[in-house]
């Protein structure tokens, strides 16, 4: 009996290390093969640099990081105001037969595979902004809208469920206080579920930043600084999806370098985010 | 205030006439008819499950927010049905303040926690709020312990404090009629009488309903006396009679600690 037990408590400590080793093996492979090129051309001028030009040795990423940052930004000021309104008609008000089918709905649109996101907005959204509201059709705006709706599901699920652990006393107090329901949410239920709300939005932003397909096939991938949301965009993951199978050399260390960045701003990301909840919670 | 009004006045604040409630199939008060004066302070007892807090949540319609809810007969408060179309919902609540059986804490400061109710009402004056807020504390009989740390969060008050906050909360909002829901079922001895006697404090400006699951406690209140069991009004009456002399042979046995 008790010799099951220490082989159990084994067996589970190696696969969690395992996945442990298996992110560690990761990181220090994208090091290696990133870092000469860095070390190099200088961070600075491979950070700060505008133009990305691999057949004349140019290497600047800083098109990308905006293009990744006003992307992922975009997304967040459309998915997030939708994604909260939605949970809380869904946690507070809708009627309990209503609010199964429609979470129902949105747990469907998580299960869309983001390729096809991206198949409706290059044939739908695109033109519609080309025609309607003017530039190429393939811009930030494309881009954000598409994400902005990828993330919906995750930030919806996870307010809902923040929303039902907020005490019922809370509600039944603010209510026999004579407060109206839109009262009790914003006074009561939205702060107490503010650090939840915190990392929906963080767990958002990761999907955002992240995702590639459905990016690639609406931003329009231009490597230039884009000076409005109109205009083509290209992000630090579609740098490598749309290189990396024919890169060689140098080219190839390029990319393994922009995954390098790709991975610290997460990282940074997560970290301010944690601060962010943390100082939250009174 | 004319005649009338001043019949009125002296006539009953609550009145239920023949009045049902039912979640769903099951009945939890059945055929009730009691009237409450204004200025009173009423106990109703009775074993868990016999409609109490049903009766006090109709007072205030906390009742509607279970879905498959509803009444049968008339529930008034100075002669209007609260259940008539043209209650204002929110107002009838502001009047109608509840206390509930485990004191909550909103998750915000003491001050802000009583602060609350009048500023929901519009008030923002902040010497208004300050004045509004000693005065509930001090009703509550909590301001001396609490006034150096009003900005504390409030969930670090003790049990009892923070039911004494909940009733401040009630108070601030100046509210006719105050309801309490076994108030001090989750505290120590000292707290419950603290609370007790603040009752009779309170009753000379606000008509109070509490509710008790405590045969000992409603003695000890002593007060006007209604016992529900079942759903059903068994008596009423002063406790003096109803713990002395009781008429129903269920009202002797639940004071005589045969059941409950």
């Amino acid at each position: 009996m008790h010799n099951k037990e220490t082989l159990i408590q084994w067996l589970l400590a190696t696969v969690a290390l395992s996945a442990i080793a298996v992110l560690a093996l990761i990181i220090i492979f994208i090091f290696k093969e990133g870092s000469p090129v860095i070390a190099r051309l200088g961070l600075a001028k491979f950070i700060t640099g505008t133009k990305w030009s691999p057949t004349r040795g140019m290497f600047g990423i800083l098109p990308m990081i905006l293009g990744s940052v006003w992307v992922t930004l975009g997304a967040l000021l459309i998915g997030v105001p939708m994604g909260l309104a939605t949970a809380i008609f869904l946690a507070e008000m809708a009627p309990p037969g209503a609010s199964r089918i429609l979470k129902f709905a949105i747990q469907l649109l998580a299960g869309i595979p983001s390729v096809v996101f991206g198949f409706i907005g290059l044939v739908i959204l695109v033109p519609f902004i080309r025609q309607w509201i003017g530039g190429p059709g393939f811009s930030v705006l494309a881009a954000a809208i598409v994400l902005g709706i990828m993330i919906l599901p995750t930030i919806v699920s996870v307010c809902y469920d923040v929303f039902k652990a907020v005490p019922e006393a809370y509600r039944e107090g603010m209510l026999a206080l004579g407060a109206t329901r839109w009262q009790t949410i914003k006074m009561v239920v939205l702060p107490a579920a503010k650090s939840g709300i915190i990392a929906a939005v963080i767990l958002g932003m990761g999907r955002a930043i992240g995702e590639t397909m459905a990016v690639i096939m609406v931003a329009g991938n231009a490597t230039k600084i884009p000076v409005s949301p109109l205009e083509p965009v290209r992000t630090l993951t579609s740098n490598i999806a749309l290189e990396m199978g024919y890169a060689i050399g140098e080219h190839r260390e390029a990319l393994f370098a922009t995954g390098i960045v790709l991975f610290i701003i997460i990282a940074l990301l997560n970290t301010l985010a944690r601060i962010v909840a943390r100082s939250e919670k009174v | 205030m004319s005649e009338t009004e001043a019949a009125q006045d002296r006539a009953c604040k609550i009145s239920a006439r023949n009045f049902s409630f039912f979640y769903g199939e099951h009945c939890a008060l059945r055929d009730i008819n009691l009237e409450i004066k204004r200025n009173q302070l009423l106990t109703i007892m009775g074993p868990s499950g016999s409609g109490k807090t049903t009766f006090l949540r109709s007072l205030n319609r906390l009742g509607d927010l279970i879905p498959g809810t509803r009444h049968e007969g008339s529930l008034e408060i100075d002669g209007t049905d609260v259940y008539s179309p043209g209650v204002d919902v929110a107002d009838l609540r502001r009047r109608v303040g509840m206390v509930f059986a485990l004191p909550v804490a909103l998750p915000m400061s003491i001050f802000n926690n009583v602060a609350h109710g009048p500023r929901m009402q519009g008030i923002r004056h902040s010497k208004k709020l300050e004045k509004i807020v000693e005065k509930a504390l001090r009703d509550a009989i909590l301001w001396d312990e609490v006034k150096d740390r009003l900005s504390d969060h409030a969930s670090r008050l003790s049990g009892g404090q923070l039911q004494r906050l909940s009733i401040a909360r009630v108070l601030a909002l100046e509210p006719e009629i105050v309801l309490l829901d076994e108030p001090t079922s989750g505290l120590d001895p000292i707290s419950t009488l603290k609370i007790e006697e603040l009752l009779w404090e309170l009753v000379d400006r606000y008509t109070i309903v509490l509710v008790t699951h405590n045969p000992l406690q409603g003695a000890r209140i002593d007060s006007e006396t209604a016992f529900l069991l079942m759903g059903e009004l068994v008596e009423t009456g002063s406790a003096y009679d109803i713990f002395t002399r009781p008429k129903d042979k269920r009202t002797e046995d639940y004071v005589s600690g045969k059941f409950g």
